[in-house]
């Protein structure tokens, strides 16, 4: 693989361009392989980036039924941040966060992360309590964030309106170092560094079956034909469910649509992430000038990728009541992905009923910024055949144990 | 928006007036029960692509809990039945297989 520099641009500029290679390389499925990842978005791809990269194991197919980048990887409002409650989710996003920080040169790939800090408004007297707790246990676990009155939140966001009248800001859980990334660069750049360890990206297959030898998974059978591995690992967010009920066993997830859109482009107008938990909605704006508005999820599971419209004009109905200057934008684009929603919002890194099956599923509305430490320590139970320290409070047993990880709180979409 | 009849008041709601359920005819199980029938009930859903059966509230309209058949892919919508039914009526079933002839039916 031709490394991506400066001189690399020099170079190709004074020769037309012709120079540049394809970012990877598609491979037609061999016979077997040693691990195969099912799920070619961000979480599956960092999972095999990070088995070849920490582990050295390079005999790795990632199975895709669309094209990477295709799902939810390319589908979400690109926040990065680690400000949660719970010790075992801020170790797992924080270590995310902070491998987000160098992603860029470690892929070689510009990811365009962008720190430039996550407002989380607090808009009843409820929230700005449970945000304080949140900010505390932060603190505690080593997560830089702090607590700020509302008139630091009108000197952050200028734009804001912050006296209500039905929800007027009360504060906000600052996080300086969360922010965006391009999402689409984050799949692309581990797909070609995967393309150069020699991992086989296979795009346009879609599981149909799964090969059980007494329990123990020899395989799967693919719209390409039967492919043979010793271990898989199920890495397909809001279709986690079909390819478990293949595999033989239930899920404790529902998949639900969940929308986004982006207005016209204008001139910048706000520097940092705004999410408006109480009344749903969430604001940053793209380099390229449009603002990126994420809402509700349905209340109704779906596969449709579209989502209701009325969950669109609830969400702007309170952005505009918070920044009354968007009020006359006009939406550019509406898209809807799947997510997969677990009863305590926690994602599910675990062994499953099926000896040599692993899942990764159970990200909800916010798995984006966890691709980086959900692809690490999903890489590390692969190798060791067990969770590590990172996934093992995200085990399936944790229903049935009753020890859930409540982070409904966190989570900044209706659900 | 979907358009759901309430089989109760007899007319058709849009999904604001609704409340959904998720999926209909589980098993309510007890203290009794063992842990693994419990945890069944909890928390293992279905969640099928394709055909499901589900449990939606008229909330803001006469309050009672009604049965709908929906593909979680088209949303297509193929009637409404009373919640007191333990299982789908054959009803139902045939206007799915209807339009849809791979249906393999209600599987618990």
């Amino acid at each position: 693989m031709k490394r991506y520099s400066l001189s690399s641009i020099f170079t190709e500029a004074f020769r037309d361009n012709l120079g540049w290679e394809k970012a990877w390389t598609k491979r037609q499925p061999k016979k077997e392989y040693q691990i195969i990842i099912v799920g070619g978005g961000g979480h599956g791809l960092a999972t095999a980036y990070y088995l070849a990269k920490n582990f050295n194991i390079t005999d790795i197919a990632v199975i895709e039924k669309g094209w990477i980048g295709g799902g939810n990887t390319g589908r979400n409002t690109t926040i990065i941040r680690s400000n949660y409650l719970q010790e075992s989710s801020i170790g797992i996003y924080e270590k995310s966060r902070f491998l987000y920080e160098t992603l860029s040169q470690d892929l070689n790939y510009n990811i365009m992360f962008s720190p430039r800090g996550v407002l989380m408004l607090c808009q009843t007297e409820h929230e700005l309590r449970a945000m304080k707790r949140t900010s505390h246990a932060n603190r505690v676990n080593g997560v830089d964030t702090k607590m700020v009155g509302p008139e630091e939140v009108k000197e952050i966001v200028p734009i804001i309106n912050i006296n209500g009248p039905r929800f007027p800001v009360l504060g906000a859980l600052w996080q300086p170092r969360g922010g965006t990334a391009r999402h689409d660069a984050v799949a692309w750049g581990y797909a070609r560094k995967c393309s150069d360890f020699g991992i086989d990206i296979i795009e346009q297959c879609e599981v149909i079956g799964v090969k059980k030898k007494r329990d123990k998974i020899v395989g799967v059978e693919t719209t390409k034909g039967n492919i043979k591995a010793k271990k898989v690992c199920f890495v397909a967010a809001g279709h986690s469910s079909v390819l478990a009920d293949l595999a033989g066993f239930r899920l404790p997830i529902e998949s639900v649509a969940l929308q986004a859109l982006v207005s016209e482009p204008i001139k910048p107008i706000i520097d940092c992430v705004v999410m408006a938990n109480t009344v749903h909605g969430y604001l940053s704006q793209s380099d390229k000038g449009e603002l990126v508005i994420g809402g509700g999820a349905d209340g109704y599971n779906n596969y449709s990728q579209r989502g209701s419209f009325l969950h669109i004009e609830e969400t702007v109905r309170a952005l505009v009541e918070t920044f009354p200057v968007i009020s006359r934008l006009r939406q550019l684009r509406q898209w809807g992905g799947i997510v997969d929603m677990t009863g305590d919002r926690s994602p599910i890194i675990s062994k499953t009923p099926v000896d040599g099956l692993y899942i990764n599923c159970g990200w909800g509305t916010g798995g984006f910024k966890a691709i980086p430490g959900s692809g690490w320590a999903t890489a590390e139970m692969i190798y060791n055949e067990q969770p590590g320290k990172l996934a093992s409070p995200f085990s399936i047993d944790r229903f049935s144990e009753g020890r859930l990880i409540d982070e409904s709180a966190a989570a900044a979409v209706a659900h | 928006m979907l358009n759901l009849f309430c089989p109760i008041c007899l007319r058709d709601c849009d999904e604001t007036e609704l409340s959904c359920g998720g999926q209909a005819h589980l098993i309510r199980r007890d203290h009794a029960s063992s842990d693994k029938d419990f945890y069944e009930y909890l928390y293992e859903r279905k969640n099928d692509k394709g055909i499901i059966f589900e449990r939606w509230r008229h909330v803001y309209g006469c309050g009672k809990w009604f049965h709908i058949a929906r593909c979680t892919l088209t949303n297509q919508v193929f009637g409404s039945y009373s919640a007191k039914e333990v299982q789908p009526p054959k009803s139902i079933l045939a206007t799915i297989r209807r339009s849809r002839v791979d249906f393999k039916g209600w599987v618990k």
